[in-house]
């Protein structure tokens, strides 16, 4: 089976099949870097646009690796939005980059549906690497790639995810990701933070506390709260939230004794989780960043079209 | 394509050409010192662990052997379409200074064995690599040669030659099909 | 000249009509009705066999954007864009720039309309001054120029206490107050409708609650100073159920919803499509039902496109920063035929929806073929079937989440006073 779209813009539009198509590329790629030459040849000669509207050195970096690990040659440009809005609309931004060629564009902005505006608009590539409260599917494969390393199977995992699903682009992904290759999803938080009707948005449970969700948990996902976006009537007070929705020690032994622990990073130790859990024996935070360059250079190249000849 | 075609080399057949060419290798490189094989995925893995297994019986020793994968170094990608899975490559050893005979089961236009030396350079630089194949079938478009051939198959570029192998991965026959 | 229309079923509810009929019209009003009338000199005859002939339709909820915005439209294209939808009166909203709210600026429209003389163009005023929720406007004169109604729509009055006031003094002008009711505060950044869907998109979502919140404060100030309200583009099952509870008390409420909240749903926005971006939102399947149910138990009085042409450059953006609303005046007329064809209305109630009630509720002289009563007067081929397409709208703005949409059914003549200003031309 091939891989037939021309993008990437999130796991909704995929089959189970595909992203299993891209996991298992990606667990071969990363033998790549472990290699002395940490480089193949396979996209020698396209160009890759890394273009940010929001800042973010974690993926970004992640991305320009993963190319150029593939042997691309890759241009990085970070357009604030603010100077969107000062007059450059999104199309005339991206008409310039065409200008360059480019084979993919890789890009991070801040409005959900920005990537499908886009994509119906230019010939090249596009690759999501995270559009407003909408998808983030490069972390989500790269979560799923590190829970199948640890667990050998997705199929009937149970993954907790806590925190506030409603502005996660994280957990969306995850949730169609995870839905589709069978495992099953525990959500908890404030109600505040849990968006209407995302029961139905796969198999999933919504969980009145975080008791509840880690109850036998194969998985816990701990989503990044953020103060500046949350800190207006979502929640009392950070204290109070970490008080209720916080992962420590004692909560993770509700979960399965194999638990693994996760975070999509940057972390706010003490807040939604305590550093001897970020740190502690079942935490897979590092193996997290290190399948990201895999995942990302799967990506890469299942959109980067070829078709073989029969043989 | 008739499924068929004729049966160019049976088991028996298959069996001879091996221990021929096992026998070949050992007398280009003088012994299985600093040897190491490695299979081009998926027939050349299966042939080559056939290899290792005459060259052990003959030697009494181990004899190192690897897989790769050429899919991340073909040249043959275009336009925007399917694109199939990577498959793994496994050298846990070093090939630096090592006599590399590479093995496929069909040698045609070459391009194969371009991108498997390629890939085997990226991990280091070995002291020379060979090529073992099964058949070599003609019809090459780069400079590239085998140098243990099982048996040379005059074809039309309309023909198909395949190498059957039973669900142990042993090699069955070769079948010449004509499309 | 003069016009007989010739066998077509009119369908009059001022008089309680409905049959064949003939009509004939002279000096531009209707002169008689009845069966075999016969054509004077100097008379176009239409024969409108197998067709609908009804008051003319009357849309009482259009932005023109004229002054101030006519790179959206004008009064001339709105003007070409109603008639080609079967409407002979349309009433204007102020959320121009400037804000109509003062003589200068209705008369402005008044005039411009006058030149253009294929539609009635009535103007609304805006309740506070610019619109901006502060002072009450001057709707004494705003009436005295022509004005047949004040409205602030595109924003609330978030000022309860200046609502209240602005009731009891519309009350106390007889003039027609139309509240766009809406919960500032509940809408926040949202940008289509709270639920599943916006959740699936990622999109911030505006709660239903949002508009009934608003809406039962405005029935409950209408109440308690009993005074007459207009809510304006009813979208949700909650104030569908407001408004019903608020008749049945009593309360001098009436009300229009828009094409689109009883044709589609939020799933429209799938893809990111901002044609399907507007405000209220496009609602769930819970919604177009109680709007539907509305329209059929006469909760609901009037069907009002809120017209809102906006430039191909304010909508072919991401969702979040392209503007709300969408064109509607070409299209209203074969989405609401689709509620005959459904069951929802009968065609009585449908010429109610769309020229009897709006004419009542703004008071205009219109919505009936009476003896003696201005002709405008609309004939409508019930079963054409056609496709929206963006090159033959006559609106400057394309902004229709429609295009490209099968339709059945349209306008083949509008008579404004007499005199046909739209055809449809033979294919």
């Amino acid at each position: 089976m091939g891989f037939k779209h021309k993008d990437i813009l999130g796991l909704q539009d995929l089959s189970g099949e595909e992203i299993y198509l891209l996991l298992n590329t990606a667990e071969n790629m990363k033998e790549i870097n472990s290699r002395e030459i940490k480089k193949v040849p396979t996209l020698r000669g396209k160009t890759i646009v890394n273009l940010f509207f929001e800042p973010s050195t974690r993926t970004r970096t992640s991305f320009e690796l993963a190319a150029k690990r593939l042997s691309a040659d890759t241009i990085n440009i970070s357009a604030s939005t603010s100077a969107v809005q000062k007059g450059e609309t999104l199309s005339d931004t991206a008409r310039n980059i065409l200008a360059m060629k480019p084979d993919i564009i890789v890009m991070r902005h801040s409005i959900s549906g920005a990537h499908h505006y886009l994509a119906k608009r230019v010939s090249c590539s596009i690759v999501n690497a995270g559009d407003g409260a909408h998808e983030h599917p490069s972390q989500a494969l790269l979560d799923m790639l590190t829970m199948r390393e640890r667990f050998g199977r997705l199929a009937g995992l149970k993954v907790a995810i806590v925190g506030d699903i409603t502005h996660s682009r994280v957990a969306r992904s995850n949730i169609c990701g995870l839905t589709k290759v069978g495992a099953k999803i525990y959500l908890a938080g404030p109600p505040t933070m849990i968006p209407q009707g995302v029961e139905r948005l796969g198999a999933v449970t919504v969980c009145k506390t975080i008791q509840e969700a880690l109850d036998g948990a194969d998985v816990v996902m701990m989503l990044r709260i953020q103060l500046e976006r949350q800190g207006k009537t979502l929640m009392p007070t950070l204290r109070e939230y970490s008080r209720y929705f916080g992962l420590n020690r004692d909560l993770l032994g509700l979960a399965s004794p194999d638990v693994m622990v996760m975070h999509p990073g940057p972390m706010n130790r003490g807040v939604e989780i305590s550093s001897d859990v970020a740190d502690g024996p079942n935490s897979y935070i590092l193996q997290q960043v290190e399948n990201g360059v895999a995942v990302r250079m799967s990506m890469l190249y299942h959109v980067s079209g070829g078709e073989l000849p029969t043989e | 394509m008739n499924r068929d075609g004729t049966i160019i080399l049976d088991g028996a057949g298959i069996k001879r050409a091996l221990t021929r060419i096992a026998h070949e290798i050992l007398e280009n490189n003088k012994g299985i010192k600093d040897l190491v094989l490695v299979g081009i995925r998926t027939g050349g893995i299966y042939l080559a662990d056939e290899l290792v297994k005459i060259l052990e019986e003959i030697e009494g020793e181990t004899v190192t052997v690897g897989s790769v994968d050429i899919t991340l170094y073909r040249d043959d990608f275009k336009g925007h379409a399917a694109h199939m899975p990577v498959g793994r490559t496994d050298i846990p050893f070093s090939v630096e200074g090592k006599n590399v005979v590479l093995v496929d089961d069909v040698l045609f236009t070459g391009r194969t064995i371009r991108a498997a030396m390629d890939a085997l350079m990226d991990y280091g630089r070995p002291r020379t690599v060979q090529l073992a194949v099964l058949i070599d079938r003609g019809h090459r478009e780069l400079p590239i040669r085998a140098d243990f051939v099982g048996r040379n198959v005059p074809t039309s570029l309309k023909e198909n030659i395949l190498v059957r192998f039973d669900s142990g991965n042993h090699p069955v026959e070769v079948v010449l099909q004509k499309s | 000249m003069n016009i007989l229309i010739k066998g077509g079923r009119v369908i009059d509810p001022s008089q309680q009509i409905d049959a064949i009929l003939d009509i004939l019209i002279v000096d531009g009003k209707i002169r008689e009705h009845g069966t075999g009338l016969q054509a004077g000199k100097d008379c176009e005859v239409i024969d409108a066999g197998g067709m609908l002939v009804t008051p003319g339709l009357v849309d009482m909820h259009v932005h023109l954007r004229d002054p101030g915005q006519e790179y959206k439209e004008d009064i001339v294209t709105g003007a070409r864009a109603a008639v080609a939808g079967g409407f002979t009166s349309i009433a204007c909203m102020p959320n121009t720039s400037p804000v109509n709210d003062n003589k200068a600026v209705t008369t402005y429209i008044i005039n411009k309309a006058k030149m253009q003389g294929l539609v009635n163009v009535f103007p609304v005023g805006s309740i506070t001054e610019g619109g901006k929720g502060e002072n009450l406007a001057e709707m004494g004169e705003l009436k005295e120029s022509g004005c047949v109604a004040v409205s602030d729509d595109g924003r609330p009055v978030a000022n309860s206490e200046l609502m209240r006031r602005a009731l009891e003094y519309a009350k106390g002008m007889e003039i027609m107050l139309i509240s766009h009711s809406e919960d500032l505060a509940l809408v926040g950044e949202g940008v289509m409708n709270e639920g599943f869907t916006s959740t699936e998109l990622g999109l911030k979502g505006i709660s239903r609650v949002a508009e009934d919140a608003a809406v039962a404060r405005d029935v409950y100030l209408a109440e308690f100073t009993d005074s007459p309200i207009h809510i304006a583009h009813v979208s949700s099952r909650g104030s569908v159920r407001i408004i019903r509870d608020a008749k049945t008390r009593g309360v001098k409420v009436t009300c229009e919803t828009a094409p689109h909240y009883f044709s589609i749903t939020d799933d429209a926005v799938r893809g990111y499509d901002t044609n399907a971006r507007m405000n209220p939102p496009l609602r769930e399947a819970a919604d177009v039902e109680a709007v539907k149910a509305g329209l059929k138990d006469g909760t609901i009085d009037a069907i009002a496109t809120d017209h809102a042409p906006h430039h191909l450059d304010e909508k072919d953006l991401e969702f979040n920063l392209a503007l709300n609303g969408i064109i509607g005046l070409e299209t209203s007329l074969a989405l609401s035929l689709s509620l005959l064809r459904d069951g929802v209305l009968n065609a009585k109630q449908l010429v109610e929806k769309m020229s009897f009630n709006p004419s009542n509720i703004l008071s205009l002289d219109r919505g009936t073929l009476q003896i003696g009563a201005v002709a405008d007067v609309t004939i409508i081929d019930p079963i054409a079937d056609w496709v929206v397409r963006e090159e033959e709208l006559c609106s400057k703005s394309k902004n229709s989440p429609f295009i490209g949409a099968k339709m059945k059914g349209r306008a083949l003549y509008t008579i404004v006073s007499g005199k046909v200003v739209y055809r449809r031309q033979a294919v």
